[in-house]
């Protein structure tokens, strides 16, 4: 077993373990802050698949922004603050929702495991930042820009629902 | 490649075990004489008020709001400054109008008072 084996088994037990923390979390609080935990995992995966750029954006915007934003969400809702004891985490309609979500996984897995998934061998030449900087520029230069427009779009309707 | 990540690695891990060493060294050197006084919370030298569980004012989540878009807007950036070089003045006008759109947005939350601390 290679170092980047062992590696990739340790960050992926890591990553898998803050998500099981996460969803088992009593406090929802605590949840997001394990979320954190395994975003910065996803983002050491994305190192060994040699994506740097993808990581660094998954730490810049995953674990910096999405975090800090979902934790305030968290801090503005009165009920949630108040911390809940002797709350069972099971309501009347468990057994429908763990029937479905079953039922996603099963479906989930089957597609993954029969997809013939196009894997490509040959490294990418050059610089891979570049590459992508010359493509926002010419070839993809409407999707960027479009991007702008959602970006704005968001940041407009986030306020008029805050201000509301 | 992936062995300059390894020292990041390293650099982590030694990151993670300085605190744990200084907080070890400490339960193993102090004494421990805990008294009711002593065991009491207290936050920047004066005794708390109320819970530490308090609802937040919405302001914070609007200007965390206006922090994710622009930081989604500095991972753009990044890519388009490795090659401005290369690319040329049509790149710059490019990117202007991307800035420029969401400095729209900007102004909006500036107009709509939404970056007033009230």
């Amino acid at each position: 077993m290679s170092i980047t084996q062992v590696a990739f088994i340790l960050i992926s037990a890591i990553t898998l373990g803050s998500a099981l923390a996460m969803v088992t979390s009593r406090t929802v609080f605590v949840a997001a802050l394990w979320m954190v935990a395994a975003f910065v995992g996803v983002a050491a995966l994305y190192i060994l698949l040699e994506a740097g750029f993808l990581a660094a954006i998954q730490l810049l915007i995953y674990a910096g922004g999405i975090a800090v934003l979902i934790l305030f969400a968290i801090m503005l809702t009165p009920r949630v603050m108040q911390p809940m004891e002797g709350l069972s985490r099971f309501n009347d309609q468990w057994m429908f929702v763990a029937a479905v979500s079953a039922f996603l996984f099963a479906g989930l897995w089957a597609l993954a495991i029969r997809t013939d998934w196009p894997v490509n061998l040959q490294r990418v030449t050059g610089d891979n930042i570049f590459l992508l900087g010359r493509g926002f520029m010419t070839q993809y230069l409407l999707p960027f820009e479009v991007t702008s427009i959602l970006l704005l779009v968001a940041l407009v309707g986030a306020i008029v629902i805050a201000r509301d | 490649m992936l062995a300059n990540y390894a020292i990041l690695a390293v650099f982590m891990v030694v990151a993670g075990l300085v605190p744990i060493g200084a907080l070890a060294t400490a339960w193993v050197i102090r004494p421990h004489k805990p008294n009711p006084v002593k065991s009491e919370i207290y936050e920047c030298g004066i005794e708390t008020v109320g819970e530490a569980w308090v609802q937040f004012k919405v302001q914070y989540y609007i200007y965390a709001l206006v922090f994710v878009i622009f930081d989604v807007e500095t991972a753009f950036l990044y890519p388009w400054a490795v090659a401005y070089n290369r690319l040329g003045v049509f790149a710059l006008f490019e990117m202007s109008i991307f800035v420029a759109i969401l400095l729209a947005g900007l102004l909006y939350a500036w107009r709509k008072g939404a970056l007033e601390w009230v």
